[in-house]
């Protein structure tokens, strides 16, 4: 864990997923300074987690998707790029500076292009009691389960929906944890809609491997499809989860309840360097607007992966690539020549989308799931309820930065990566606006919080100094 | 919560909460490793007080805050143990010195 | 002819809420017009101090109306939480600027003293401090402090609450607030305003402009002016802490929440969108030489506003003698001054007419005598 070697680079990548250890290896490989920032210990990403350090060994319960990681993961450290692992890129702007944290420190770097691989979060999931102790993401539970070979171990229930619920639950099963129950939110009506799409889908790759992996799942655990209400409960931590599933409602007691209900693209960083993103209309959050090389509208700021629309891991290598390509042209167009031709990646991204609006179409969540009532959490920080937002837009706020002045909401250390998406479809639902017209957040670096030791210790100038001291 | 899954061999490392030792594994994040010892590490907000534990173990949630070395707030599930390092649950607001 | 309202306010920070507060709390019928949720804000962009020190240099009569301001904050706070059960969380025990080093204690010194001479400016006490005296109460300052002026009727607010409140309030008094309606123009004639909005006409017996920076070309429609000098302020914040700061500061401040406030900057950009880091920096290592033990707190927030800033620093309150009727209010304190616009400046919207003796000497008239003689806005 050190600091950035130099303070110019041809490309710097942040986050090593997918997307961005296929981005360093393309460019590093092509010639170009590349530097890698990572917020965590080692390469992978949240898809590849720990995939150099996991204890998880034997190859069949994490499953061939997740070991595929390790030949990139390879590539990109073999690649000549500088890889610095735990440094927390903090800001971004328009000249293509950079702030980075490492080891209570922080630099300030300069980049000739920018390749955005910050990948995605869990969509909020504000049930009530969502935020009791013992409420987790299935997400965290995969996480604890790769990089530290840990397993659900009480009574332990999963709700949701979506590819990596069934994946967590067949891979807790494999390792020896207990799950009780399985609760699947799934709107009926969804299978009816995503109809049109299932050709492309039962000819992609996700079908046989999401069959056998419910299959796996359905043999040792009861589940509960069409499962319409879900709350946690409990006194300081989890004691109940209850449902309702058709006409039958049932409170089961509980240790562990984990939530999922998909992933959304994680707009911090690229929101406060200024990249406009537009409401998602299928997959219900804010994408960056790109083009078909993965360039936004900053200048010289690319973004690839699920940061840029929800894709999965193997769309996320091909839009790394692609990314990667673009870099490439523009600051060595010699190397183009011995780079795999753009039709081919374009080919490849292709063939890993296919299906893709099966999924968001089948797995798109329900409203009760997304648009909470009462006095259930809405932001997390700061203990705000979605009455207190609909009491917010009725004395006049109209959208989350009035209602941050009301409420505080989104002004917490999570900086509304746990509430924005909610906040903007609760105003819209509210106000009778469309997500896209209440907007999102203005965010600003920091990004993620800094020491205050750190920005003191960043350089200052003259000019700076004389606009702060000023008698 | 939690259990150790069979077969993990990494070395064993000990680090001490609110002053009492406890087993984790080279690899483990903070917040992992006070998971997995049974420990009642629930946290209080700095708004209400209300206890909570990590919730997205990816850095993103701030609901994993915990004094370690004496650095009061920090991300626990973005941090790895290393042996010896004292770990104090997070009580409310970042206390002066910490 | 029927009006909509006795008085529509142009404007729905914290200057125009307060006013249309206090006009609602006389019972007259009032409309505010506002942008939407994307504005210069500087109503949730400010540093929240109730500041009286070393205010009207230049501006006798600023010194009083800002200790006026002041002395009606309790009021105000009062009656807020009476009406809406909020909280403003108003303190005002005193506040200090704190320099570091010599240079800047003897400037301070100099200062202090040209407050103390200015002939007219209402006694507001303030003094200079050794360190060792100013360690006494604020017992974390670190060794790089020199010392620093201290005035016992400084303090501050939960300005982010005190805006909920007044919109809270206002809505309890019937005040219709219309947020997503930028005026585009106002017309009046026979005793009636009409003002043009992205969603249609709105007509009113009278007519408050409180925009901001944007007072300068709505004050013409009506025979008025309100020439701005608006210039762009970062601050940063940290997460919560224990209290550990009993008094404001002029550039660091403790919310009742626990977080600390660090500012300020000036500049005469104005986007903003972006934020120069290196003043951040700037501010950062003078808190942390302020206070050291800060330097090991968690930033989590920064932001950039723009200072809703008259030309020379000081309020323009002016009503049109050839559009009777309408009336112009800007000032770079809305949270200061908060108390006399609720109070005084809605009561005289109502009764038609300012009081000289209270806000003659705030007429946009001085700057058609003197263009641009700048004074001491703040601190």
């Amino acid at each position: 864990m050190s600091a950035p070697k130099r303070e110019q680079y041809a490309v710097v990548v942040i986050g090593a997923g997918p997307a961005g250890l296929a981005a360093t290896a393309s460019a590093a490989g092509a010639g170009l300074s590349t530097l890698l920032l990572d917020e965590n210990a080692g390469p992978g990403g949240q898809v590849w987690r720990a995939i150099s350090s996991t204890p998880v060994t034997r190859e069949a319960v994490l499953g061939a998707d997740y070991w595929s990681g390790a030949e990139l993961a390879t590539a990109a450290r073999d690649s000549g790029a500088e890889i610095i692992h735990r440094a927390t890129v903090w800001s971004l702007d328009r000249n293509l500076e950079l702030g980075v944290s490492v080891g209570g420190g922080s630099a300030f770097i300069k980049a000739k292009r920018v390749i955005i691989a910050t990948g995605a979060l869990e969509r909020p999931f504000p049930i009530p009691g969502w935020t009791l102790p013992g409420v987790m993401t299935a997400g965290a539970a995969q996480t604890m389960l790769k990089s530290s070979g840990l397993v659900p171990d009480g009574r332990t229930i999963i709700a949701g929906q979506g590819p990596l619920l069934w994946l967590l639950a067949a891979q807790i099963l494999r390792l020896g944890g207990r799950i009780d129950r399985v609760l699947d939110t799934t709107p009926r009506a969804n299978y009816m809609a995503a109809l049109p799409h299932a050709f492309a889908f039962m000819t992609s790759p996700y079908v046989m491997k999401g069959l056998a992996m419910m299959r796996e799942v359905r043999a040792k655990v009861p589940v509960v499809k069409g499962v319409t209400e879900l709350a946690a409960a409990g006194d300081g931590k989890l004691a109940s989860v209850s449902y309702v599933a058709g006409s039958k409602r049932e409170t089961l007691p509980a240790d562990l309840l984990l939530l999922h209900q998909g992933v959304v693209p994680n707009v911090n960083l690229a929101m406060a360097a200024g990249v406009e993103h537009r409401w998602n209309e299928s997959q219900l959050c804010w994408t960056p607007v790109l083009d078909a090389d993965g360039n936004s509208s900053v200048p010289g700021i690319a973004i690839a992966g699920d940061g840029a629309g929800i894709g999965g891991a193997q769309a996320a290598i091909w839009r790394g690539r692609i990314a990667a390509r673009a870099a490439i042209a523009a600051l060595a167009p010699a190397a183009v020549a011995k780079l795999d031709p753009i039709a081919a990646l374009r080919t490849g991204l292709a063939r890993a989308e296919r299906g893709r609006a099966f999924l968001d179409v089948l797995f798109q969540p329900a409203p009760q799931f997304r648009i909470p009532k009462g006095d259930t959490i809405v932001c997390r920080c700061e203990e705000i309820t979605a009455q207190d937002v609909l009491d917010s837009v009725a004395i006049g706020a109209t959208g989350p930065n009035q209602l941050k002045a009301y409420r505080r909401t989104g002004m917490g250390p999570c900086q509304g990566r746990l509430c924005g998406l909610t906040v903007t479809e609760l105003m819209a639902e509210a106000r009778g606006k469309s997500p896209q017209e209440i907007g999102y957040y203005r965010l600003r670096a920091p990004v993620k919080p800094i020491m205050l030791s750190e920005l003191a210790a960043l350089p200052k100038s003259d000019e700076a100094t004389k606009a702060v001291v000023r008698g | 919560m939690f259990k150790r899954a069979e077969g993990d061999t990494r070395r064993s490392v000990t680090i001490h909460v609110e002053g009492r030792a406890i087993e984790a594994r080279e690899g483990d994040s903070v917040s992992a490793a006070l998971l997995a010892s049974g420990l009642d590490a629930r946290r209080a907000t700095a708004v209400s007080g209300a206890k909570r534990l990590p919730y997205c173990m990816m850095g993103v949630c701030f609901d994993c805050l915990v004094t370690i070395d004496g650095v009061g707030n920090r991300q626990g599930c973005l941090v790895p143990v290393v042996d010896g390092m004292q770990i104090e649950i997070q009580k409310g607001k970042r206390e002066i010195g910490k | 002819m029927r009006k909509d309202y006795d008085v529509a306010v142009v404007g729905g920070g914290l200057l125009g809420s307060a006013i249309a507060w206090g006009l609602g709390r006389l019972g007259q019928r009032v409309a505010v017009l506002d942008e939407g949720d994307i504005a210069k804000r500087a109503s949730r962009a400010n540093f929240a101090l109730v500041w009286v020190q070393s205010k009207g240099l230049g501006m006798p009569a600023y010194t009083g109306w800002t200790v006026r301001g002041s002395q009606a904050w309790p009021k105000l706070a009062d009656e807020l939480k009476a009406q809406t059960d909020l909280d403003v969380a108003l303190q005002q025990n005193g506040g200090f600027h704190l320099t570091l080093g010599e240079a800047e204690y003897e400037q301070r010194t100099q200062l202090v003293a040209r407050m103390h001479n200015q002939t007219g400016a209402a006694d507001y006490r303030m003094e200079m401090l050794l360190a060792s005296e100013v360690k006494k109460m604020l017992p974390l300052i670190g060794p790089e402090v020199s010392g620093g002026s201290f005035c016992p009727f400084d303090g501050h607010v939960n300005s982010l609450r005190t805006f909920r409140a007044f919109h809270t309030g206002m809505k309890q008094f019937g005040v219709d607030y219309l947020p997503e309606r930028p005026v585009a123009s106002i017309a009046g004639d026979g005793g009636e305003f009409r003002l043009a909005t992205s969603q249609g006409e709105m007509r009113a017996a009278k007519v408050v402009l409180a925009a901001g920076n944007v007072n300068q070309t709505l004050a013409p429609m009506v025979g008025l002016s309100a020439p701005m000098g608006p210039t762009r302020g970062q601050i940063v914040v940290t997460e919560r802490t224990v209290p550990f700061l009993p008094h404001p500061l002029t550039t660091i401040r403790q919310t009742d929440e626990g977080t600390v406030m660090i500012g300020d900057s000036k500049e005469d950009e104005l986007d903003d969108r972006v934020q120069n880091l290196p003043i951040n920096a700037v501010m950062a290592d003078r808190a942390q030489r302020m206070f050291p033990h800060l330097a090991r707190l968690n930033v989590v927030r920064s932001w950039t506003g723009i200072r809703v800033m008259p030309k020379d620093g000081f309020p323009i309150y002016d009503q049109s003698e050839t559009h009777p009727g309408a009336f112009v209010a800007c000032c770079h304190s809305g949270v200061t001054l908060a108390a006399n616009h609720a109070f005084d400046i809605a009561r005289m919207v109502k009764g038609g007419a300012l009081e000289p003796e209270l806000v003659g000497a705030f007429t946009a008239q001085r700057f058609v005598n003197d263009a641009g003689a700048g004074g001491s806005g703040y601190y």
